[in-house]
């Protein structure tokens, strides 16, 4: 039974735009009456407005009664496959694992969500007990010195490092010559472009044979002008690579400051360390790795830490405790100011928090161990079906995850990964293919985590052979796909033409006229 | 913990049988060969020094609901701190849909086995759109902040200019994150407001702006809370130098106010928290951007833009990405800035607050929050000593107080207020220093006229009895 | 309705599996015959046939009579429209330029056709830019790149293209190498033109169809990176091909696509020198090369830029040589190095290892120059 794919059909409620549900009328919510003694004393409250600033017709906003917007929108979260419902174990670099459900619920206490961040420090202390703390595990996690929670996702975290990595070069009055970062093809694309965004050129590392950046590379790459490195570990491909030390170092000689982007450490926690490859800097994905959910894209966190040397760049505020109480420290010398409002996204460092506490030392090793152990044993069964393969790294292991390759099918059969992904869905699986760059041919990355049950990644191994299965004898039945999705094949011409594309119900309805 | 060996509730292949029956088809002889490309120098080999761990949810959710306890709330106190946050009411059903597990845990799908996602962020999008009346809004990004920011970035882009304006009534810390978006690609210049009113000071605009201005931003209501009625000017003059205009605003305002667009704004920006998140200590927060449907603004977005489109089966609606080329998921270089995950579930939600409100609730609940923020200027202005500094202006549901002549700082009449389980406006006293000794307080829908009572009560209290017992 | 033409060089890849190094011209033709060649052109073609034939009612294919087209087009289950006559079994460069002319004045929609380097060649001596083609892989020399990876893909691509799927075009080289040169064991390759294919983006990601970012998109912000740190002190001699044609553009400037140029402070110096006028031209001054890697294969040097001699190189010096190349073309070498094959074989280990590949503004690529 296991090892079969499932009898599945996603719902299809046919459910129409919210504003072809409107009802001239129905309500949803009612607010509270204005009390008549202000009413009298101040009359409707239009009077003091300037009389070019007041709307004078209401926005075109749908009316619907309570019940039909609960319905619309749980059938529509019908019409989305959450992690909580499939082997979410297809979109890789993502470590789309288990977020538990108490988590949630602790993070829908009122003691959370009913605080003001100008509050007063002692009505906090709570909260910012838990942040404290989380940035002292992570501190025992990475072996830097000092963590902010401030970044609203990872690539927000790059642009903090590159920020970071500016600001020091700003202090030695060397960051108008020093103008370049160095980074490798295989970590994620935001390694280059946030440092872009700040004005920084950005020089990327090819891999060689291995999948893996060379050191004669990296020697070739900095200068002078090298302001600094950003660089995942393990990449995207799962690979780790062995010499980062050796990275860390020719950087440094040449004066730059190192990053380690965190985002693949599922299967690193208590193995290896940021410190223990020299880096000055680094980020974990609380969404991630620390099991926060990723709601639909966000919010989420990313935990950005440093090394003593560099706590005097962070962002305001840090939170300190003084053996007596947690407070807010402003006083950040060469700080480079905010890069998000206020702490970042509190719920998701209390989910994390609570996590770690569910795990410990032991607990995240075998985090770690299982994650590694799901992924090879994903690899050798992947390696086994026709038309898929793993470039770079033959015979070796993998680290969490491993980028693969529907090449050879595509070259069999003229099926290409977007296919394979549409067919996908017709059995309740997710399969990503990558992002920028495009290096490895039709890539598809998995990513199992310690979540899955071994029965489980079975069911997901089962899925992707049934489909090649069909590639091979049936195409077209690839090539069509979905079949049985909400939906079917869209047509993705109109989202690239400025005539048709239609962001909003307003602009398909004016472009509908014409 | 106990010293035997567990079976973590989150780790299923944990179970001793299974770990070696797959170990035994990798073809390795324990867990630790699968790291051999580790070097051993940078093998951490000690115990991460982590508290005991709570394996029993029991134990783990009481420890954490524990330490929660310490917190006070905006619940349990009257609350009157805004500021870029906010306590409005935020309806049931917003957190029914936020927490459904399908929302809460999906992540990248396709526009096949996600299409609610798509749906539901394109009909947040949508909702904006007529609230803004704008053709274009993006997937949230991290907050105003961010949204701001990627504006000015984007005018920068369009104009093909590096210097901004902004007013300096804008929030300190937003303006701190634009800072260091912004460094070293496009300069800042700040465009002075004029004293009395709060509103931009058009004479200073004037003499600011170049051929070299790419935009001026300015917020509206003001982060001091003043409503700005001179948007049409301002937008005019950026025209008239080629640069555009480009407006901040909280969109809960906008049942009442009219929409930047509607005097000039080519890009609009914004943090939706108001509209059906929590405050979450600041982590409710998401901000948006809106354009009207134009290329060359199309084209300069970094965000997701979700499209309506046609499917394969006549009659059928899909969504999708439109233009994903624009974005560094699709090119890190060429992509406009980056994108990555920010805040997508709270876009969801403020969909569902637009859906539930509808029209005439948005405008019902706008004018409670005037009313109410006008009956709390009216009754503090009449105590001893308290001062309203932008008086000739309108307001929304935020104000200026100013306590200068009470000679008392905000700080201690703060303390004075907590101990009455009331939480006082933001102290601006550090971050605008020339207004002196003043605090933001906010009103919004949930304040009662009890509520205002007992602030005005214990304030006249703390000001004129003496009540300072620090 | 739209029109697909059709031509098979019947003869192209007979001299590759006798060992024979291509198959251009009479003798050699029937040195292979002699050694038991056999024609794989046409059965290869059908590889690319099948992919397109459930497209047969709704396109109107048009082609070459017998083992030129016809023959493989019905036995796919094509009702293909047949023009012109041939001499079965003795077709040659003629008939091929023959076709491609009378096709191309029927205005066709797409042309596929079938060979090698010297099937471009005589393509491209024809058809120029006027029409897209495309072509499907058959024959033993394939230097130039206007070939899909194999039958099937090009079957595929086609039908992108007709479906209006794909909509982005490319300029791909065409080039070929001396044969009888190749033959007694000297490369000597040459770059003969461009011809316009529909652009492929073989890495898919996710369910994004939508248009690539053309080339000339990144050419562009490559041409602005260059442009921007031109020095006045340095001539730039401008390497052949559409991404170094793309500086001369910017700086408005007059330029040969195949050819060498030179400019000095953003002005033309002159246009298509040979070894000896560039030799010239640096005697006195400082200069750097900007170039970029030629053809699918990734050559760098000795490949179609042969007027950049080892002479000129080792005056330049090895520093001052600048690399460019957008970054579709840098992953569609799949990994693989850069080429060099100067003819100095010092020279060439001089100059292999890692260079920064200029791949956009503001952004360099390390890949890796081999021998």
């Amino acid at each position: 039974m296991n090892k079969q794919t499932k009898n599945f059909h996603q719902a299809k409620w046919d459910e129409p735009v919210i504003f072809e549900l409107s009802n001239k009328g129905e309500r949803g919510i009612l607010f509270s009456e204005i009390e008549q003694e202000i009413e009298e004393l101040i009359g409707d409250g239009f009077s003091k407005l300037p009389k070019n600033m007041i709307r004078q017709k209401p926005p075109n906003l749908p009316e619907l009664s309570q019940m039909r917007v609960l319905k619309h929108y749980l059938r529509l979260s019908q019409q989305t496959l959450g992690a909580d419902f499939n082997v979410d174990i297809g979109q890789g670099t993502c470590t789309m694992k288990y977020s538990p459900k108490i988590n949630e619920k602790l993070a829908s206490s009122l003691k959370l969500t009913a605080l003001h961040p100008a509050q007063d420090e002692i009505t906090v202390q709570g909260i910012l007990e838990i942040i404290y703390k989380l940035d002292l595990f992570l501190r025992e996690i990475s072996g830097l010195d000092k963590f902010t929670f401030q970044p609203g996702g990872g690539s927000q975290a790059i642009l903090g490092m590159a920020s970071v990595i500016q600001a020091y070069h700003d202090s030695k009055g060397e960051s108008e010559q020093r103008d370049e970062i160095i980074t490798t093809m295989f970590s994620h694309p935001s390694d280059a472009a946030a440092p872009n965004v700040k004005g920084y050129k950005v020089i990327n590392i090819y891999p060689n044979e291995d999948g893996l950046p060379d050191v004669e590379a990296l020697e070739k790459a900095v200068s002078n002008r090298t302001a600094g490195l950003l660089i995942t570990n393990p990449e995207d491909t799962g690979i780790f690579n062995p010499k980062i030390k050796e990275f860390t170092r020719i950087v440094h000689e040449a004066g730059g400051v190192c990053g380690y982007d965190q985002a693949n450490a599922n299967g690193i926690l208590g193995i290896t360390r940021a410190k223990d490859a020299d880096f000055d800097l680094c980020f974990f994905n609380l969404h991630k790795t620390f099991s926060s959910p990723h709601g639909c894209g966000g919010p989420a966190t990313g935990a950005f830490g440093v090394t003593d040397k560099f706590i005097k760049y962070l962002p305001v505020p840090l939170v300190e405790f003084d053996k007596d109480k947690y407070y807010f420290n402003y006083n950040v010398s060469n700080s480079i100011g905010k890069v998000r409002s206020f702490y970042g996204v509190v719920p998701a460092i209390l989910k994390a928090y609570s996590w770690i506490m569910s795990l410990g030392n032991e607990g995240l090793k075998e985090v770690s161990q299982i994650a590694v152990l799901n992924n090879n044993y994903l690899l050798k069964k992947v390696l086994e079906i026709r038309g898929a393969s793993a470039p770079y790294a033959k015979g070796r292991h993998r680290i969490e995850q491993v980028r693969y390759s529907w090449e050879n099918l595509y070259n069999e059969t003229g099926v290409t990964t977007e296919d394979i992904t549409c067919r996908m869905a017709d059995f309740g699986f997710h399969m990503w293919s990558s992002h920028h760059p495009f290096i490895v041919p039709q890539p598809f990355t998995l990513e199992p985590t310690e979540s899955y049950s071994k029965a489980e990644i079975d069911e997901y191994i089962a899925g992707l052979k049934r489909v090649v299965e069909e590639a091979y004898e049936n195409p077209e039945l690839v090539k069509s796909a979905p079949h049985r999705s909400v939906i079917h094949k869209i047509n993705t011409e109109a989202l690239d033409d400025p005539a048709k594309w239609a962001i909003t119900w307003r602009a398909y309805l004016k472009k509908k006229q014409k | 913990m106990s010293k035997k060996k567990i079976v973590h509730p989150y780790i299923p292949n944990s179970v001793p049988e299974i770990k070696a029956e797959m170990l035994e088809v990798i073809g390795a002889k324990d867990i630790e060969e699968l790291y051999e490309d580790i070097p051993e120098e940078l093998r951490f080999r000690d115990e991460m020094n982590l508290p005991e761990p709570f394996p029993s949810e029991y134990d783990l959710s009481r420890h954490v609901e524990q330490i929660l306890s310490k917190n006070q709330t905006c619940q349990e106190n009257i609350s009157f701190l805004g500021g870029d946050c906010w306590q409005h009411y935020v309806p049931a059903i917003c957190d029914e849909i936020n927490q459904r597990s399908e929302f809460l845990t999906a992540y990248a799908g396709e526009p096949y086995e996600d299409h609610g996602r798509f749906q539901t962020l394109f009909e947040y999008a949508s909702m904006m759109g007529e609230l803004l009346e704008m053709d274009v809004v993006n997937v949230p990004t991290y907050d105003w902040g961010q949204a701001a920011s990627t504006s000015i970035r984007m005018a920068a882009r369009i104009t093909g200019r590096t210097e901004i304006l902004i007013s300096k009534t804008i929030s300190p810390d937003r303006l701190s994150i634009i800072k260091n978006y912004c460094k070293p690609v496009v300069t800042i210049k700040q465009v002075e407001y004029d004293p009395s009113t709060g509103k931009l000071d058009l004479d200073d605009l004037k003499s600011k702006i170049s051929a070299k201005t790419a935009g001026i931003y300015f917020e509206n209501p003001s982060y001091l809370g003043c409503i700005e009625d001179q948007g049409q000017i301002i937008s005019d003059i950026a025209h008239s130098h080629g640069a555009l205009s480009l407006v901040g605003t909280d969109p809960i305002s906008l049942g009442v106010l009219v929409p930047p667009s509607n005097y000039g704004a080519d890009i609009v920006c914004g943090d939706i928290q108001s509209l059906g998140m929590h405050m979450q200590f600041g982590g409710g927060l998401a901000g948006f951007i809106a354009t009207r449907d134009e290329e060359r603004f199309v084209t300069e977005y970094p965000s997701r833009l979700f499209g309506i489109t046609t499917t394969a089966v006549e009659g059928e609606h899909g969504f999708g990405d439109v233009t994903y080329d624009r974005t560094s998921f699709h090119d890190r270089i060429e992509g406009k800035e980056f994108i990555g995950t920010a805040a997508a579930l709270w876009g969801i939600t403020a969909g569902v607050y637009l859906a539930l409100v509808g029209p005439h609730g948005i405008q019902e609940l706008g004018q409670l929050i005037l009313q109410k923020s006008q009956y709390a200027m009216k009754k503090l202005s009449e105590l001893q000593g308290i001062r309203i500094p932008f008086n000739q202006s309108s307001h929304f549901k935020e104000f200026v107080l100013d306590l200068s002549e009470t000679g008392k700082e905000v700080n201690k009449i703060n303390k004075f207020l907590l101990e009455k389980n009331i939480f006082g406006g933001k102290d601006i006293s550090d971050e605008f220093p020339e207004l002196g000794n003043c605090a933001v307080y906010c009103i919004t829908e949930i304040h009662t006229k009890d509520d205002i009572d007992s602030l005005v009560q214990a304030l006249d209290e703390c000001l004129n009895e003496g009540g300072d017992r620090q | 309705m739209k029109k697909i033409g059709l031509i098979i060089n019947p003869i192209a890849g007979m001299g590759g599996k006798v060992g024979l190094k291509g198959t251009d011209g009479a003798t050699i033709l029937s040195q292979a015959k002699k050694l038991g060649a056999e024609q794989i052109s046409p059965e290869r073609t059908i590889g690319a046939l099948k992919r397109l034939v459930f497209l047969k009612d709704e396109i109107e294919l048009i082609t070459y009579p017998g083992e030129m087209g016809g023959d493989v087009s019905k036995q796919c289950g094509f009702n293909p429209r047949v023009i012109g006559t041939i001499t079965e079994d003795n077709t040659t460069a003629d008939d091929t330029k023959q076709a491609a002319k009378e096709l191309c004045n029927l205005q066709i929609d797409l042309l596929l056709f079938s060979g090698g380097d010297g099937t471009a060649r005589d393509i491209c001596e024809v058809i120029g830019d006027k029409i897209v083609v495309l072509g499907i892989p058959t024959g033993v020399k394939m230097h130039s790149a206007v070939y899909a990876h194999n039958p099937i893909r090009a079957g595929d691509l086609a039908v992108l293209y007709l479906q209006g799927k794909v909509k982005a075009l490319k300029e791909a080289e065409v080039m070929d190498i001396d044969e009888e040169a190749f033959r007694s064991g000297y490369i000597s390759a040459k770059l003969y033109g461009y011809l316009t294919i529909p652009f492929e983006e073989r890495h898919t990601q996710g369910l994004k169809t939508g248009s690539p970012p053309t080339e000339s998109y990144s050419q562009e912000a490559i041409a602005q990176e260059i442009v921007d740190s031109m020095d006045d002190d340095h001539l730039y001699i401008i390497g052949p091909g559409t991404t170094t044609k793309s500086v001369m553009e910017k700086l408005n400037l007059r330029y040969s696509l195949l050819g060498v140029d030179v400019i000095y402070r953003k002005k033309l110096i002159e246009v298509d020198l040979n070894e000896k006028k560039l030799l010239e031209q640096i005697k006195e001054k400082k200069a750097k090369i900007i170039i970029t890697p030629i053809g699918g294969q990734g050559f760098l040097f000795g490949r179609g830029n042969q007027q950049l001699s080892p002479k000129v190189i080792r005056r330049v010096g090895k520093d001052n040589i600048i690399v460019i190349a957008t970054k579709h073309k840098i992953n569609s070498l799949n990994g693989r190095p850069f080429l060099i094959d100067t003819g100095d074989n010092q020279l060439d280990l001089l100059l292999q290892g890692y260079t920064a590949v200029i791949t956009g503004y503001h952004e360099r690529v390390m890949y890796k120059i081999d021998l």
